[in-house]
C-alpha cells in the first residue's frame, strides 16, 4: 500500500468536498426539519452529479461509469459522508450488484441506473430476518413458467425513490446435516408490478429524510427474465457484489467524524472558561488527541481494506474490521464533540446532536457490530478448528 | 486565439491565517494551499471563451514554488489545455513580487503570443493588485481591470468594470490584459473525466533564469501583525436604544 494520494486522487477529494459543502450542506437544515428532500433539490443534485461525471462513478467505463477503483471510490464516499445521507443519495451510486445483469437486463436496469434515469434499492431484511438473512420468509413458488412471490421486506432504504428494487427471496429449501437450509434467488422488481407495494416505513432517529420503506408482495408474479444471476444463486451474487458495501459505511463514518472533529477543535480553541480557552485544560485537550487518533486509525483501516480489494487480496475480515471500528469510532467522536460543547452541544443550534443521532445506525445496518465481530473471529478461528 | 491565464498558489481562503512568531510573515508550513479564487474565475472565463468558440487554446501559467504544479493541475482539470510552471523559489514562504512575475509573464507572452491574458484582479495573500497592470505597461498592451463582464467582438474586448461609483463599460483593443473581479462568473467544479485527463495534459517546467528575470525581492517586509481583535458587540433591547447609542458614539 502506498501512503499518500496521487494528484488525481487529491483532486477527486477536493472536488467532492467542495460539492458537498456547496450543494449539500445548504439544504441540510431543511431536510432535517421536514424529513423530506424536495424534488427540485434532488433533481438539481442529480443533474450536477451527472454533469460532473461523478454519477455512478463506481461502475466500470465499459458500461459508462468512471471506472474508479475501490480506494478512489472510498475517497469519494468519505467526502460524501460529511453531508446528509438523504441528500447525497442523489449523488447517485447504484448498487454494484447490477453488474450481474445479463442480456436484455442490461438495457432495462444496468444502463439506465448508470445514466441516472432509473434509481435502485436493495431488499434483504424482513421483520423476522435481519442478521440471519437466510431465515427469510418472503418466498417465491413456481407457477407455470413464472414465479409467484409472497412476503414482506422492511427497513428498505431509498425504496421511496426507487424505480426498481433488487429483492432477495427464498426459492426453496435443502436438507443438510445441520437442518433445513433455504435457497435464495435475487429478483429485479419494477415499481408498479401488480402485487408489489411500497409503503412508508418507520420513523428513524438517524438520518432524517433518508427513508426506510416496507415492501409487500401479495401473489406478485415475476418471470425468469427478472432473475438476477442464477436461480437459487442469490448468495453467490450477494457474496460477489455486496461484499464491499461495508466499506461505504466505514468511509462515510470517517468523513462525518472529520466534520464533527472540526467543530470540536474550533470550539476548544475559542470557548473560554476559568479565564482560558478550554482546549488548554488537559481534560479537553486529551479528548481532542484521542478523537483525531481514533479518526486517523479508522481512515487508514478503511483505505487499507479498499486497497486490498484493488489488489485482489482476500479482504472479508479487513472490511469487517474497518466497518466495526469506524462505526464505533463515530459514536465515540460524536459523543466527545458534544461533551466538549457542553450544554450547547445538545441544542439544535449546532448540528452536533444530529451527527450524534445519525451515528447510531452505523453500528446496526450493513451487519451489526456483533455480526462484524463474528465474521472477524470466525475468519481467524475456523482455520484452527475452533 | 490563445488565452493565457496566470494562476497563483495561495493559502486557502478557508484557512485561519497565523502570523509567524517572529513577525516575518504568515505561517505556510502544513497549511492548505489552493488556487487564488480570482484566478479560478479567470480560468473559468477562459474556458467559457473556448467553449463559445472564441478561443482555441487555454494556457495556464504559475510562477513560484514547485508545489504550484498542483495549482496548475487544478486549472487543467477545470479544462485548460496545457500549463507552464516557472519555478522561481524553493521555500514556500518566498513570495515572488508582482514586478518579477510581470516580467516573466511578459517573456512568456512574447513566446506564446496570446490574444488575451486573463488574470485575477489580485491574489488574496498579499492583495497587491499590481501584476496585471505592470504586465500591461511592460507589453504596451491595453488593459481592462476589475472585469465583471467580458465580451470578445472581433479584435476588441468589451469589459464592464466594477469601479467605485458603479459600473463602467470600456472597449479595449486586443491583444489585451483583463483582470477579473468576483462577480464575473462562478467557477465550475473539475469534472471527473477532466480530473483523470489532467495528468496527461502537457505541463512544461521552466525556471526564472530561463527567462533571464531576476526575482530577488525589492521590498523588505518590516513587520507582519494580526489585525486587532474585534471588541465584543452589545445587544440592545430596541431600535430607540440603538439609535441613541449610535448618536452617543457620534456615528449618526
Ligand atoms: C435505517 C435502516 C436502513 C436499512 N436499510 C436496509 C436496506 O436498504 N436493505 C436491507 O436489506 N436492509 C436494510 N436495513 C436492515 C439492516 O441491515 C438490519 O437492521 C441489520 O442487518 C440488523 O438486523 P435487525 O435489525 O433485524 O437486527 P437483528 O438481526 O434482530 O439483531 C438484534 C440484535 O441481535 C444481535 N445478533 C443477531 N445475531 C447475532 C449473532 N449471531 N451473534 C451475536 N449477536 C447477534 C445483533 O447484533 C443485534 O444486536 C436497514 C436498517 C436500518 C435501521
Ligand atoms: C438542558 C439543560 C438544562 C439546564 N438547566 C439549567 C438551569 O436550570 N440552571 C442553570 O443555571 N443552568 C442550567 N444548565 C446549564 C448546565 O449546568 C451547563 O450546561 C453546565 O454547567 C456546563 O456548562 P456549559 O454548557 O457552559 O459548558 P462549558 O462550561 O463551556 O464546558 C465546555 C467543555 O469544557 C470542559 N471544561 C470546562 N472547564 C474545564 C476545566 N477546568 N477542566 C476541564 N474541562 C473543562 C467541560 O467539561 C465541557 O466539556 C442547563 C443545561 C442544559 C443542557
Amino acid at each position: 500500500m502506498q501512503y499518500g494520494l496521487t494528484d488525481e486522487q487529491e483532486m477527486i477529494v477536493s472536488t467532492v468536498r467542495s460539492f458537498v459543502e456547496n450543494e449539500i450542506y445548504p439544504h441540510e437544515n431543511l431536510v432535517e426539519r421536514t424529513g423530506e428532500v424536495p424534488k427540485e433539490i434532488a433533481d438539481e443534485i442529480k443533474r450536477k452529479t451527472l454533469e460532473l461525471g461523478f454519477y455512478a462513478c463506481n461502475f466500470p467505463e465499459s458500461v459508462g461509469g468512471a471506472g474508479l477503483n475501490h480506494l478512489e471510490f472510498a475517497l469519494v464516499e468519505r467526502e460524501l459522508g460529511r453531508g446528509s445521507m438523504a441528500l447525497n443519495h442523489f449523488f447517485g451510486r447504484p448498487q454494484n450488484i447490477l453488474m450481474a445483469c445479463e442480456g436484455e437486463q442490461k438495457e432495462r436496469y444496468l444502463m439506465p441506473a448508470v445514466r441516472g434515469e432509473r434509481m435502485d434499492a436493495l431488499a434483504m431484511t424482513e421483520p423476522g430476518a435481519g442478521s440471519d438473512v437466510r431465515g427469510m420468509k418472503c418466498a417465491a413458488r413456481r407457477d407455470g413458467g413464472d414465479w409467484v412471490v409472497n412476503g414482506t421486506k422492511h427497513f428498505i432504504s431509498g425504496a421511496d425513490h426507487a424505480d426498481f428494487i433488487i429483492v432477495f427471496v427464498a426459492t426453496g429449501e435443502d436438507m443438510t446435516p445441520k437442518g433445513p437450509k433455504k435457497r435464495i434467488t435475487a429478483f429485479l422488481v419494477d415499481r408498479g408490478t401488480p402485487g408489489f407495494t411500497i409503503r412508508d416505513g418507520y420513523k428513524s432517529v438517524s438520518h432524517r429524510g433518508y427513508k426506510n420503506m416496507i415492501l409487500e408482495f401479495d401473489d406478485c408474479r415475476l418471470s425468469d427474465a427478472q432473475v438476477l444471476g442464477e436461480v437459487d444463486g442469490g448468495f453467490d451474487v450477494m457474496n460477489t457484489w455486496l461484499y464491499a458495501t461495508r466499506i461505504t459505511v466505514a468511509t462515510m463514518c470517517v468523513g462525518r467524524a472529520r466534520r464533527v472533529f472540526d467543530y470540536a477543535l474550533t470550539y476548544s480553541a475559542e470557548r473560554e472558561q476559568f479565564g482560558q480557552q478550554i482546549g488548554k485544560f488537559q481534560g479537553v485537550g486529551f479528548q481532542i488527541a484521542d478523537m483525531i487518533t481514533d479518526i486517523d486509525a479508522a481512515d487508514l483501516l478503511t483505505l487499507a481494506a479498499a486497497d486490498r480489494l484493488d489488489q485482489g487480496l482476500p479482504a472479508n475480515r479487513e472490511i469487517a474490521s474497518a466497518k466495526l471500528f469506524a462505526s464505533e469510532m463515530l459514536a465515540r467522536v460524536t459523543d466527545a464533540a458534544i461533551q466538549i460543547h457542553g450544554g450547547m452541544g445538545l441544542m439544535d443550534d449546532y448540528p452536533l446532536e444530529r451527527f450524534w443521532r445519525d451515528a447510531r445506525v452505523e453500528r446496526i445496518w450493513d451487519g451489526t457490530s456483533e455480526i462484524q465481530r463474528h465474521i472477524i473471529s470466525r475468519d481467524l478461528l475456523r482455520p484452527l478448528g475452533a | 486565439m490563445k488565452v493565457l491565464v496566470p494562476v497563483k498558489r495561495v493559502i486557502d481562503y478557508n484557512v485561519k491565517v497565523r502570523v509567524k512568531a517572529d513577525g516575518s510573515g504568515v505561517d505556510l508550513a502544513n497549511v492548505k494551499m489552493s488556487m487564488n479564487p480570482f484566478d479560478e474565475i479567470a480560468v473559468e472565463e477562459a474556458i467559457r471563451l473556448k467553449e463559445a468558440g472564441k478561443a482555441e487554446e487555454v494556457v495556464a501559467v504559475s510562477i513560484g514554488v514547485k508545489q504550484a504544479q498542483e495549482t496548475l493541475r487544478t486549472a487543467l482539470a477545470m479544462g485548460a489545455d496545457r500549463a507552464i510552471l516557472v519555478v522561481a523559489a524553493d521555500d514556500v514562504h518566498t513570495d515572488i513580487e508582482p514586478l518579477a512575475v510581470a516580467k516573466i509573464l511578459a517573456k512568456i507572452v512574447e513566446e506564446e503570443q496570446p490574444g488575451l491574458v486573463l488574470a485575477g484582479k489580485q491574489a488574496i495573500d498579499n492583495d497587491m493588485n499590481a501584476t496585471g497592470q505592470m504586465l500591461s505597461a511592460l507589453l504596451g498592451w491595453s488593459q481592462g481591470t476589475f472585469a465583471s463582464e467580458l465580451g470578445v467582438e472581433g479584435d476588441h474586448a468589451v469589459v464592464t468594470r466594477e469601479v467605485d461609483g458603479g459600473l463602467q463599460t470600456i472597449k479595449v483593443k486586443m491583444p489585451a490584459i483583463i483582470t477579473v473581479d468576483l462577480r464575473l462568473n462562478e467557477p465550475r467544479y473539475a469534472s471527473l473525466p477532466n480530473i483523470m485527463k489532467a495528468k496527461k495534459k502537457p505541463l512544461d517546467e521552466k525556471t526564472a533564469a530561463d527567462y533571464g528575470v531576476d526575482v530577488t525581492p525589492r521590498l523588505a517586509i518590516v513587520k507582519t501583525a494580526e489585525p486587532e481583535a474585534r471588541a465584543a458587540g452589545e445587544i440592545v433591547p430596541d431600535v430607540d436604544t440603538l439609535v441613541a447609542k449610535l448618536k452617543e458614539k457620534g456615528v449618526v
